[in-house]
């Protein structure tokens, strides 16, 4: 029930933003988070309530590198 | 392609590479090693993946009580039914619909002319409220779904809650100790909006994560090298989403139209301060009280049938679905006997659905 779906800012009005979902366009309320357009947000019930930050996307990657780095002395 | 994942830009590749670690560690970790998963969407990951296959022998999945459909009490399944069953009309997500309650669920009273209309936002519900006043709508769900009900119900829509706040359960679960658990998945939804700090007073090793195979993957090696280090720490690996603080304006929302309550969660029973009940201010809005005699004298006459169905177990962790004397006997998705095989997120329904 707590899915929440990442799609792209293509446009706002007011607290209302056009969001691309991978081809599909809907209109889902931003008045829970700051966004703009160009931004990526996760979306629950017609809501988005949190943003897809890019600059920590590959902070995953970057955990299992950190963790080859002190478990085995090497970069990946 | 999925933005989550090109943003990620995690590759097959690498999946291996943190498999191949996950290996090392549990061989050297040595006994077997329960992690358990908070969230129903990591339990559909899990299975639609097969991760649990992917482990090493000693690490052992374990679903938790992440589904809210699945721990809705069936006193307030009955209640919702037996209004819309007195001609009050409903709006519910779609997922309550088929839940079964003492006698029937929602989608039987439907069949009999109930007036329940299925929503996916709850502007929806507000829409249909201005054509039918008398509208009740069915707010199920955590700390992620609770926000947009709060909202509606500033903006007068008549909300009966069953909404629930995650974190009490989990206090509830670590103390029961019939419960082996060595680290647990935090739920990644749940996380966006009430932040890292909620957490942080549960002594085990925890992770927040995401819902990409390699997500899950990470979290297990992430508690596998806790486990192996002897730490208790919290960790974030969703940070592309889950920011320390949450979802603030979200948070304010709850706790403006919300108060913490008592909660009954099915098939685990009373959790103290886990249910969201409307504060006074907008009692206007609460079914409950507006309803409270109806609701009252519908409790009264239901009675529940006995089952043998160990939903309550399974949402512990304490057995799987395959040692429920029901499960894939006459227990089936198109026939659930508890609620576990009915939402898409129950762990039934999944091992169901994905069991091979």
């Amino acid at each position: 029930m707590c899915l929440a779906i990442p799609g792209k800012i293509i446009s706002i009005k007011k607290q209302n933003a056009t969001v691309d979902f991978r081809g599909i366009k809907k209109e889902v309320d931003i008045s829970l988070v700051s966004a703009k357009p160009g931004d990526y947000v996760v979306v629950h019930t017609g809501f988005a309530v949190g943003k897809l930050d890019k600059k920590s996307a590959n902070e995953s990657y970057k955990y299992f590198d950190e963790y080859i780095k002190t478990k085995h002395g090497k970069n990946t | 392609m999925n933005p989550t994942n090109t943003l990620m830009n995690i590759s097959k590749q690498n999946t291996e590479k943190i498999l191949d670690e996950i290996k090392k560690l549990a061989k050297s970790i040595g006994r077997e090693t329960r992690l358990m998963g908070l969230c129903g969407t990591h339990s559909q990951t899990i299975a639609q993946y097969g991760l649990k296959n992917l482990l090493p022998r000693n690490i052992k999945l374990v679903a938790g009580p992440g589904c809210p459909v699945c721990v809705t009490a069936r006193e307030d399944i009955d209640a919702v039914i037996g209004l819309a069953l007195a001609g009050m009309p409903l709006a519910v997500y779609g997922d309550t619909l088929a839940v079964p309650g003492s006698t029937e669920s929602l989608e039987n009273a439907r069949q009999k002319g109930a007036d329940i209309k299925i929503i996916y936002s709850i502007k929806e519900a507000l829409k249909e409220q201005k054509i039918k006043p008398d509208l009740v709508f069915f707010g199920v769900g955590f700390e992620t779904t609770a926000p947009m009900t709060a909202w509606a119900i500033k903006q007068g829509l008549r909300v009966y809650s069953a909404h629930k706040f995650f974190p009490p359960a989990m206090a509830a679960l670590l103390k029961n100790k019939k419960i082996k658990i060595d680290g647990l998945i935090d739920p990644g939804h749940v996380s966006a909006i009430i932040g890292e700090s909620p957490y942080k007073k549960f002594e085990i090793p925890q992770v927040i994560t995401g819902f990409e195979p390699e997500d899950v993957l990470m979290a297990v090696l992430m508690l596998l090298n806790q486990i192996a280090e002897g730490k208790r720490d919290l960790e974030n690996e969703y940070g592309r989403v889950v920011k320390k603080n949450g979802n603030e304006k979200a948070v304010n929302l709850i706790n403006e139209v919300f108060e913490q309550c008592d909660a009954e969660w099915r098939g685990i029973g009373l959790i103290k301060n886990s249910g969201m009940k409307i504060r006074k201010k907008y009692s206007a809005c609460d079914a409950k009280i507006k309803y409270r005699r109806t609701i009252a004298e519908i409790l009264s006459r239901t009675k529940t049938k006995k089952t043998a169905c160990r939903c309550g177990e399974i949402l512990q962790g304490l057995i799987e679905p395959n040692q429920c004397p029901l499960f894939k006997k006459i227990c089936a998705p198109e026939n659930p006997f508890g609620a576990c095989m009915v939402s898409i997120e129950g762990t039934c329904n999944i091992e169901y659905k994905y069991a091979r």
